[in-house]
């Protein structure tokens, strides 16, 4: 057990240091000098190769990618060129948005669809079933930023009924700012609650044919019983994988959504920091993204341990 | 207590059971016995009204003076677990993997006499103690996957017989373990059937196990009962042919002529075909903490072994004995960890490419599940010949020749060609995989468990195929099994391995009539005979 | 039920394709010719979708745009089957620290926030068709890498591999003959979804400006020159959403069908 975590922790810290190199060559070869394109394309030589100096961009990159990294270590993930501020208080200031949003929707598709997954799968081959099926066909296949479109142009446009875009900030009040995330955190969970459902009534399935539920069938328990009581905990691996996957996918992935409803989340914050070569806000952003990302997957597999004791066993 | 009258079962629209009588007393032993795809099973699983989806089932099938056939579910939740317990085949997943053993015992008591958690922990406690496994070694708080198979079907049992019902179904629950296991898991069962007065329902492939613990017998084929009625009476007057047919399958011994060695293959019958010396091989283990590696498991210690050629040597054992790890080695998929293993004066640990394909084209293997062991993509030309690769290249017409050629050699005609493994039936799966041994003209072929999996009337047919292979083609057979009944019926020598020994070596007969070590005398014991148990009744 | 998943999945995912190959000869309107005067017209007899507001025909553009993500996600997919497969069978048949190694930069891979580097890169590398489709095909290979070598791991004790290392064949041969044979209708499967996704993710780099660039029509970039319109002109907003909905959908369906009709499994029960 303790081997375990001592080797996955290992793995993760491994994977982190990975991640920085890949992250700081790929911004290393980004065509484009920062300083050029921060000072216009009239800048005299002079004044550029003075903005470099003063970035650090001069620097050979082992040196710039050790006070990187180093800084990281410390809280220190460096000053925007184009904002001027701490890259730590832009986030601060981003994550508010970002952070609210991946967890309504991750909340909402959860409760949706693990018991549409449940019914589907308790009444098998039956009219819900094949309902639910179908309709998670199609939720599947909804791109999130057409569906955040559409529900805007029905309740922002048609009805007003909430906001169609922007976000006021939490010190507006908590009411109007849940308002401005309702329809794009419904418009992300929508298909992630279509995939979580099918895993989940798939998995089900699975262990309904397992060999221990007719054990537990001739013990005398309902189906309903069994449902509950055997096949759940069994099925809950690989609806856990998927949860870990959507909520990453739901921190990090918000990009365009947030474009749709010009939220001001990490994912733009990103966006513009391309555009406006912004190396450093880039790079950090993205290494945190990455750090939240392995931290969600070494917590779900945590979270295997406790629900399978055979993996506490084998490690 | 049990009557079943006239019961029919279609799935879909496929007939299953046709007009199936069944009739069994409080406290007595039924056996049902049957090949596979005769129904006993869903016989079984009637009763139990735990049938596929999909099943109609008619007539009539009553509990005491309860009608259970389609009756409701509420009835037959109370009844199951409570009345009715059941055994299933496979102890490796029929327990719930995510619960302790505990959990799963007490889970049926608290459901049928909605005790306490505590009396149901008292209660569970003491049926694990019942079966053999006392909680002061196995808590109640262990999982599953600590138990080994044996374990785990005696939890099975606990589980069935917690609430102390009537009736106890046992499908098939020795047929997943070796030997020695089996006779102590029946062993359990009678004595659990004795004490507690239940009737059991003991549904098996073997006559032999059915002999054993029986009071009545019922013997089926393809969804009807041929024959029934006192098992003593029934084994020994064998008055249906179909009766007779098992019992001399299950016994069957092939006619045993000694292979006739060319010219060639008797000048070298002075030198050994195959030496292997002081082989062992280790498996690592997992960690024991952080600095520390684990112990590496020895699954093979020290083993000798020489093959004289036109030799037909047994090779058996428990499960876990070593004895595929050292088969594997054999053919040169594995290597020893240290020792030699040399064929024709080869040492295959170490032979380059070229000597090592020689060498391959002499040993050929045949593996236990035929329906494994092909590739289901392939047709059959393509996977007979898979071993001609070994030769180099070969044209169509001779490969398609010599492929024809060998499936004469095992009684398929050449019709097969074209077919995929799924055309045909285990039987015939299990000559497709020894004409593909055939195919190199190997010297020695390596038979792991190669009848384990089929009906035992197929297995006769096997056996005969393969005592009649090694007489024609002057073969030599190392053949792997945990039944001696099959090796004797194959072997003229047989080598008893134990936790990676060999432990004993002897002829057939010596080790059968006067076992010296503990392994053999524990195999000898547990292996099911006909005979034996029909003698044994008469004695008791 | 089987069959009329993969049935519907398939004559839709064949009208799409020969919608898009159709494109190249012919389409009803030039897509490039702007007719300021017929602009934001609703969906009539002449054009069957409408106009936008260049006066351009939607039925046109879509057909265009049909196109484009079909050929952007189909390479993606390509991309992913031919590292991903060879990668993961490899690590599968080598074992070891191989194994580790290959696992452990996949894990890397997947640590990436996928559509926001697919967004860096298209950003950084400069927007258009070919950065799209590397950006998405990247993130393809360790989906398949990881399927092909669990597929593998699981392949390999089987029998019919010890027969074929028993009759003298090396890894590579036997995971060409055997292995990947053996996992192709998982593949298969894998890849209807992978295409799937890959037309969403194009459709979304395409919305944010980083997809296949003017003059060329692309499903992406028509949502969102129709953002700023869909009080007044919704249809040019729903019709290439509708058309990414029913290609995706067609595939999925195309994938489910295709996981059963592959099944040897079912197909011996069939027979």
């Amino acid at each position: 057990m303790t081997l375990f975590l001592a080797r996955k922790l290992t793995w993760t810290l491994a994977t982190l240091l990975v991640a920085s190199v890949v992250i700081f060559l790929a911004l290393e070869i980004v065509p484009g000098d920062p300083a050029q394109v921060m000072l216009g394309i009239n800048a005299t030589d002079e004044t550029v190769a003075a903005l470099r100096k003063s970035l650090g961009l001069d620097q050979p990159p082992l040196t710039r990618y050790l006070s990187w990294v180093t800084g990281m270590l410390q809280g220190d993930f460096g000053k925007s060129h184009t904002y001027s501020v701490p890259v730590v208080d832009l986030v601060a200031e981003r994550i508010v948005v970002s952070l609210p949003l991946a967890l309504i929707a991750l909340f909402m598709s959860t409760i949706v669809a693990l018991p549409v997954g449940l019914i589907a799968a308790a009444r098998r081959g039956g009219a819900a079933d094949t309902g639910i099926m179908a309709v998670t066909q199609l939720g599947i296949a909804i791109p999130n930023f057409w569906f955040g479109l559409v529900l805007s142009t029905i309740f922002a446009v048609w009805l007003q009924w909430l906001p169609s875009g922007g976000f006021p900030g939490w010190s507006a009040g908590v009411w109007a700012s849940l308002k401005a995330l309702m329809l794009p955190a419904v418009a992300l969970a929508l298909p992630q609650a279509a995939i979580l459902a099918r895993v989940t009534r798939s998995a089900l399935l699975e262990t309904l044919g397992e060999d221990y539920i007719r054990t537990a069938r001739a013990k005398g328990l309902s189906r309903r019983a069994v449902l509950w009581k055997h096949a759940l905990r069994n099925a809950l691996i690989p609806v856990l994988t998927i949860m870990g996957l959507q909520f990453a996918y739901l921190l990090a992935g918000t990009i365009i959504i947030e474009n749709v409803f010009y939220l001001p989340g990490l994912g733009r914050l990103v966006f513009q920091a391309i555009s406006l070569r912004d190396l450093i806000v880039v790079e950090s952003v993205v290494m945190m993204l990455v750090a939240v990302i392995i931290a969600i997957n070494l917590a779900v597999d945590l979270a295997y341990l406790v629900v399978d004791p055979r993996l506490r066993a084998n490690h | 207590m049990l009557e079943i009258e006239d019961l029919n079962l279609t799935i879909g629209e496929t007939p299953i059971l046709h007009q199936v009588n069944v009739s069994l007393k409080k406290g007595r032993v039924l056996g049902i016995v049957g090949e596979s795809g005769s129904g006993k099973s869903l016989t079984a699983l009637s009763i139990m009204q735990l049938l596929p989806n999909g099943a109609r089932a008619s007539g009539s099938i009553r509990f005491g003076d309860r009608q259970l056939l389609n009756a409701s579910d509420e009835l037959m939740q109370d009844m199951r677990g409570d009345d009715i317990g059941m055994i299933f085949q496979e102890p490796m997943t029929a327990l719930n993997p995510v619960q302790s053993i505990g959990d799963q015992i007490a889970e049926g008591i608290i459901l049928h006499s909605g005790v306490s958690r505590d009396q149901a922990d008292r209660r569970a406690a003491e049926m694990l103690e019942r079966v053999g496994l006392p909680p002061t070694r196995y808590p109640l708080s262990r999982f599953p996957h600590e138990l080994s198979g044996g374990q785990r079907q005696r939890v099975m049992i606990a589980i069935a017989c917690a609430q102390g019902p009537d009736l106890l179904i046992a499908d098939e629950p020795t047929t997943a373990l070796d030997v020695t296991l089996q006779a102590q898991i029946l062993d359990l069962l009678k004595s659990m059937v004795e004490d507690e007065g239940m009737g059991l329902v003991l549904i098996s492939h073997d006559l032999a196990v059915v002999a054993q613990v029986t009071d009545d017998i019922l013997v089926m084929r393809d969804g009807r009962v041929l024959d029934s009625g006192p098992t003593e009476q029934i084994l020994r007057e064998q008055k249906h042919p179909y009766t007779r047919q098992l019992a001399e399958a299950s016994s069957h011994i092939p006619e045993r002529q000694e292979p006739i060695l060319s010219d060639d293959q008797t000048d070298l019958g002075r030198t050994p075909l195959l030496v292997a010396e002081n082989v062992v091989r280790d498996y690592p283990t997992k960690r024991e903490s952080l600095f520390r590696k684990g112990k590496p498991f020895r699954a093979v210690d020290h083993v000798d072994l020489t093959l004289y050629p036109g030799q037909s040597i047994g090779l058996v054992g428990e499960s876990g004995c070593g004895k595929s790890t050292l088969a594997r080695m054999v053919l040169a998929l594995d290597r020893p960890t240290s020792g030699s293993i040399a064929f024709r004066q080869a040492n295959l640990a170490t032979a380059d490419k070229q000597e090592l394909q020689k060498a391959r084209r002499d040993i050929q293997v045949v593996f236990q599940d035929p329906f494994a062991s092909f590739n289901p993509r392939h047709r059959v030309e393509r996977l007979v010949s898979e071993p001609l690769y070994l030769e180099g290249h070969i044209s169509r017409e001779e490969r398609r020749r010599r492929v024809a050629e060998a499936l004469h050699e095992v009684g398929l005609n050449a019709g097969a060609l074209d077919k995929h493994p799924h055309e045909f039936s285990g039987g015939q799966r299990q000559r497709l995989a020894i004409a593909r041994a055939l195919i190199t003209r190997p010297a020695l072929i390596v038979l792991d468990e190669p009848v384990s999996a089929l009906d035992v009337s197929i297995r006769a047919q096997v056996l005969d195929l393969l005592a009649d292979l090694r007489a024609r083609l002057g073969l030599t057979y190392l053949f792997i099994s945990h039944d001696l009944g099959v090796v004797r019926a194959i072997c003229d020598e047989v080598m008893v391995m134990d936790a990676g020994q060999i432990v004993e070596h002897g002829t057939c007969g010596d080790i059968f009539d006067a076992p010296q070590s503990s392994a053999a005398k524990r195999l000898v014991e547990a292996t099911p005979d006909l005979e034996r148990a029909l003698a044994k009744r008469l004695d008791g | 039920m089987r069959n009329r998943s993969f049935a519907i999945g398939f004559v839709i995912t064949l009208v799409i394709t020969l919608t898009a190959l159709i494109s190249f000869v012919w389409t009803p309107f030039d897509v490039t010719a702007l007719n300021i005067a017929a602009k934001l017209q609703k969906p009539t007899a002449e054009h069957w979708f409408g106009t936008d507001h260049f006066g351009r025909d939607v039925f046109s553009m879509i057909m265009v745009g049909a196109r484009n993500s079909i050929a952007v996600a189909f390479v993606a997919v390509i991309i992913g089957v031919g590292f991903g497969v060879p990668f993961g069978c490899w690590a599968a048949a080598r074992g070891g620290l191989m194994d580790e190694a290959l696992m452990r930069g996949n894990d890397v891979i997947f640590a990436f926030p996928a559509l926001l580097s697919a967004v860096m890169i298209t950003a950084i590398f400069g927007p258009g068709a070919i950065n799209a489709i590397i950006a998405i095909g990247i993130f393809n290979i360790p989906v398949f890498a990881r399927l092909a070598r669990g597929a593998a791991l699981a392949l390999w004790p089987r029998d019919f591999i010890l027969a074929a290392r028993a009759a003298g064949k090396g890894a590579a041969r036997i995971t060409i003959e055997h292995i990947i044979p053996n996992m192709a209708n998982l593949i298969i499967v894998q890849a209807t979804i992978a295409f799937a996704l890959g037309i969403i993710q194009e459709a979304g780099l395409a919305y944010v400006g980083l997809g296949t660039q003017p003059p060329f029509p692309s499903w992406g970039k028509m949502l969102n020159e129709a953002q700023t319109m869909m009080s007044f002109a919704p249809h040019l907003a729903f019709v290439p959403g509708l058309a990414i909905v029913i290609t995706v959908l067609g595939l999925n369906l195309l994938g489910d069908g295709l996981r059963d009709v592959l099944d040897p499994k079912l197909s011996r029960t069939r027979r």
